[in-house]
């Protein structure tokens, strides 16, 4: 009896559709991922040598004022305690209250979360549109000029600090020639001119249809892109040239040129197609990156995006605000990487 | 293949074309400036605490007396016409102002004044201490403040010079709001508080038009203030953190002031045109103390040398060009009562002779928090070369600003580099920071700088202070506070060196702005723009 309900139980398991397991898997993962990720978060802001409460009251206010904002914050119950209180807020959608700006987190992400991933975005397309092709190239003529030029644009990329070079830029574009934008998301004349529907300016003016707008925000918004573009290119295109290098040394490649194939066949039919797996993990971790926020880039270009909320956020033990950005941010990572693997099984067909 | 050359480089110019010509002056009815504007914590003005936020609370409210925009140093009628001191009773009693209306359009009443501070007591936010001085509680309040028609009778506790009482009343918690309009967006019992952090209620040369933390504050002309309707409909505050980027806004026009430059930064605007460079001295002063819970620093000849060993006219006159002057006592120079001696200069061997004589061991090898940004940083590391002359080693420790508090409010360092600005415009304000602690135990928290260092003074300082606190007589008191200032001098575990100048570069169509000495008396109202 016993043995046969076991079968029965196997069955039922074994009977449950493959996505439904998959799914399930990567829902489990995602929330052991994000209790690990909040804990960790969670134990540093509470070890960290700063008071929270002085970041909310000041350093002259009284001790009874101190006192209250004390037990408001909860910090009189043991950590445990504190820890399971945020869990359960989190799981209300209640990412409670910024301690330096004294409004809801989930508000203050919803306004600068946008702002970067306007600018990640923006930042992204250019990294993949220049980087990918230059990366091609690189492989292709290697040892050429073209190779040589791309092995500087990418060490520059690596090695040159972006606060001297976003400086440079602003100083350059901005200052000499004006052909931008200056720091900000857009100019003066053009704050709250189109409503805020995406949180995206570039998107809100277009759907708004008010291409004054569209215009300016393109001119504040290129030149921090293409900075964040040209760091994200550097890696990409190195990556890219790498992949590439390997296949073109495989011996399908050599039969296809054999065959007399064209050399763009060659390159972008057979090799390029073979490294679109790696080349996916390559540029979703760039984008991931770009998405946590570019804090130095966000100071030059007085850009207010995650990544200066978070570390100001970290820097007065703020730390609803630093738990209510590393769930964003946690969520990008995984996101990111579930869109990796729904696209290997596009590219690679053994991957389904 | 060309086909698609050419329409990149078409793409390109266009690109070009579009984003070219990006710049323009701003208009002459609306003053731009880019500021770091994220040390504001809240905009009420029952909690706001912060530089930028008084800023804001200085244009945006009146308090019934004010050191005003015409003359930042004279305590002069603001919402009340007149008013009459009765020290024997405790009591000031104020006539409002006739024809005030809020931004509402609801009159200025009475009431306004006595909710508005009941609201601050009440809420006991970080700057309701100020007002509290009084001997106001939330259950006492409606007693010792009262309306009558357009008049407010005043009572407190305690025994006050009435230019103390004065000075409390024109700080920035004292602020009257429209309480009609603040607890009609009343939630949850917070008398408004939240709904106050995105909107103003006060009766200013500004309303409140928009507000983004850390991003943008956008101030609009209240056309029926009482003294005149401000020439400038619009100020734009525009965060901007950092100062190199500031420089190029100006520069090119996109701001007209710009206020967080380095002196660097604020050199390299030597002959600009277009720009000017305005200074105007600050009410902080900086300090070096030392913390009595450490036993190599009680000795009062430690103290005693390290006066000698700072280079005072040294870091003036390099890294804190323009930013600071040399200073040595405890209320800022520009303000009755004042004591502008600087008895002090930088002399290792008198600083030596000075240890050598009272059989200090030396060697003393002392932690010296400082917080990580400049000037201090830069600051530190001049006092550790100059200290060391006389055999004191500094060991610097950088950190936040949060940090460097937590651990100053714990008293748990040992010297401190920091500084100390008043909460208001009285000398009280300062002497009880420096010259006073009622009780030194561990317990007994005081945002004092004597109870942090854990410094008792002398009994007869003690008294002295709060003998001056009660001095009716004004010059009398004001030379009480001179003497406290030489005593401190003489006897306190603390090095005061220099008082904050503040630089503000601006486009020299710009004139009327007022910096006064805190960041409570900036004003916007007489900015025009030739």
């Amino acid at each position: 009896m016993a043995l046969s309900e076991e079968n029965r139980k196997g069955r039922d398991r074994a009977s449950l559709p493959p996505w439904v397991k998959t799914t399930a898997l990567t829902m489990g993962s995602i929330a052991v991922t994000m209790l690990g990720l909040l804990f960790v978060t969670f134990i540093i802001g509470r070890v960290m040598p700063i008071d929270p409460v002085l970041a909310i009251v000041g350093e002259r206010a009284s001790q009874s004022t101190y006192d209250a904002v004390y037990l408001e914050l909860g910090l009189d119950k043991p950590l445990v305690v504190q820890f399971a209180y945020y869990i359960w807020d989190v799981l209300h959608l209640d990412f409670g209250t910024s301690l330096l700006n004294a409004r809801p987190v989930s508000e203050d992400i919803a306004r600068v979360f946008p702002a970067t991933l306007e600018l990640a975005t923006l930042g992204i397309i250019i990294g993949v549109v220049i980087g990918v092709p230059l990366g091609v190239i690189a492989a292709v003529r290697k040892g050429s000029w073209t190779d040589q030029v791309a092995r500087v644009v990418a060490l520059v990329g690596y090695s040159m600090p972006i606060f001297w070079l976003g400086l440079m830029g602003l100083l350059i574009f901005y200052g000499i020639l004006g052909w931008v934008g200056g720091p900000g998301r857009v100019g003066i004349f053009y704050v709250d001119v189109v409503p805020s529907v995406t949180g995206l300016i570039l998107v809100d003016a277009a759907l708004d249809g008010n291409w004054d707008v569209f215009k300016n925000a393109f001119s504040h918004i290129i030149l921090p892109a293409s900075l964040l573009g040209y760091f994200s290119l550097a890696y990409i295109s190195r990556m890219t040239r790498s992949f590439m290098l390997e296949q073109l040394s495989a011996e399908y490649i050599t039969t296809a040129r054999v065959k007399g194939m064209s050399e763009w066949d060659v390159v972008w039919k057979h090799a390029f197609k073979n490294i679109r797996v790696q080349l996916v993990t390559v540029i979703a971790l760039s984008y991931a990156g770009l998405l946590e926020g570019s804090v130095l880039t966000e100071i030059i270009f007085s850009w207010p995006g995650i990544g200066s909320y978070i570390t100001t956020a970290l820097l007065s033990a703020d730390m609803n605000a630093v738990l209510g950005g590393t769930v964003v941010v946690g969520l990008i990572f995984i996101l990111l990487n579930i869109f990796s693997d729904l696209l290997y099984k596009v590219f690679d067909p053994r991957a389904k | 293949m060309f086909h698609f050359k050419t329409s990149l480089l078409a793409g390109l110019m266009a690109s070009t074309l579009a984003v070219a010509s990006v710049q323009a002056a701003t208009p002459d009815n609306m003053l731009v400036v880019a500021q770091n504007i994220d040390d504001i914590v809240t905009i009420d003005p029952a909690s706001a605490y912060e530089f930028s936020s008084g800023e804001y609370v200085a244009n945006t409210y009146d308090t019934l007396v004010r050191y005003d925009a015409a003359d930042t140093t004279v305590l002069a009628p603001a919402l009340a016409t007149e008013w009459r001191v009765d020290a024997d009773n405790k009591t000031v009693t104020f006539t409002l102002r006739e024809g005030v209306t809020f931004h509402s359009g609801n009159p200025l009443r009475g009431e306004d004044v006595v909710g508005s501070w009941k609201r601050v007591v009440s809420l006991d936010k970080a700057p309701a201490f100020i007002l509290t001085q009084l001997g106001w509680t939330p259950d006492n309040i409606e007693q010792m403040v009262t309306a009558e028609g357009n008049t407010v009778t005043v009572r407190y506790e305690g025994d006050f010079a009435p230019s103390f009482v004065l000075n409390v009343l024109a700080a920035r918690p004292a602020s009257i709001v429209d309480m009609q309009t603040v607890m009609a967006n009343e939630v949850d019992g917070d008398m408004g508080h939240a709904w106050m952090n995105q909107n103003s209620a006060g009766t200013g040369p500004f309303a409140l038009q928009s507000y983004r933390p850390a991003e943008i504050l956008t101030l609009q002309a209240n056309p029926d203030y009482y003294q005149g309707a401000p020439a400038m409909e619009r100020v734009v505050i525009q965060h901007n953190p950092e100062g190199a980027s500031q420089r190029l806004l100006l520069e090119n026009g996109d701001v007209d002031m710009a206020k967080n430059l380095d002196p660097n930064q604020i050199a390299g605007l030597d002959g600009v045109d277009g720009v000017t460079v305005e200074t105007y001295p600050q009410a902080a002063v900086h300090w070096v103390s030392f913390n009595q819970k450490v036993d190599t620093l009680t000795d009062p000849a430690v103290w005693e040398a390290a006066r000698y060993l700072v280079d005072y006219d040294g870091m003036a006159s390099s890294l804190l060009k323009g930013q600071m002057k040399v200073h040595q006592a405890f209320w800022p120079d520009g303000f009755p009562g004042a004591l502008t001696d600087t008895p002090f200069s930088y002399d290792p061997a008198k600083a030596q002779q000075i240890l050598a004589e009272a059989g200090v061991d030396l060697p003393i090898n002392v932690t010296l928090d400082v917080i990580s940004a400049p000037p201090f940083t830069d600051m530190a590391q001049s006092l550790q070369a100059s200290f060391a002359e006389g055999g004191i080693n500094l060991e610097i420790v950088a950190g936040t600003g949060a940090q460097v508090i937590t651990k100053y409010r714990a008293r748990t360092h040992e010297a401190m580099l920091l500084y100390w600005g008043p909460d208001f415009m009285d000398p009280h304000s300062n002497a009880k920071a420096f010259a006073f602690n009622a009780d030194n135990a561990d317990d007994k928290y005081a945002s004092t700088t004597t109870w942090r260092n854990a410094w008792m003074p002398p009994a007869e300082m003690n008294q002295k202070t709060m003998a001056a606190l009660a001095e009716q007589d004004a010059e009398a008191r004001l030379a009480m506070y001179r003497e406290l200032q030489q005593e401190t001098q003489a006897k306190a575990p603390f090095v005061i060196m220099f008082q904050a100048i503040k630089q503000v570069a601006m486009r020299d169509a710009v004139t009327g702005f007022v910096n006064g000495a805190t960041s409570d008396y900036v004003f916007y109202r007489l900015v025009e723009k030739e």
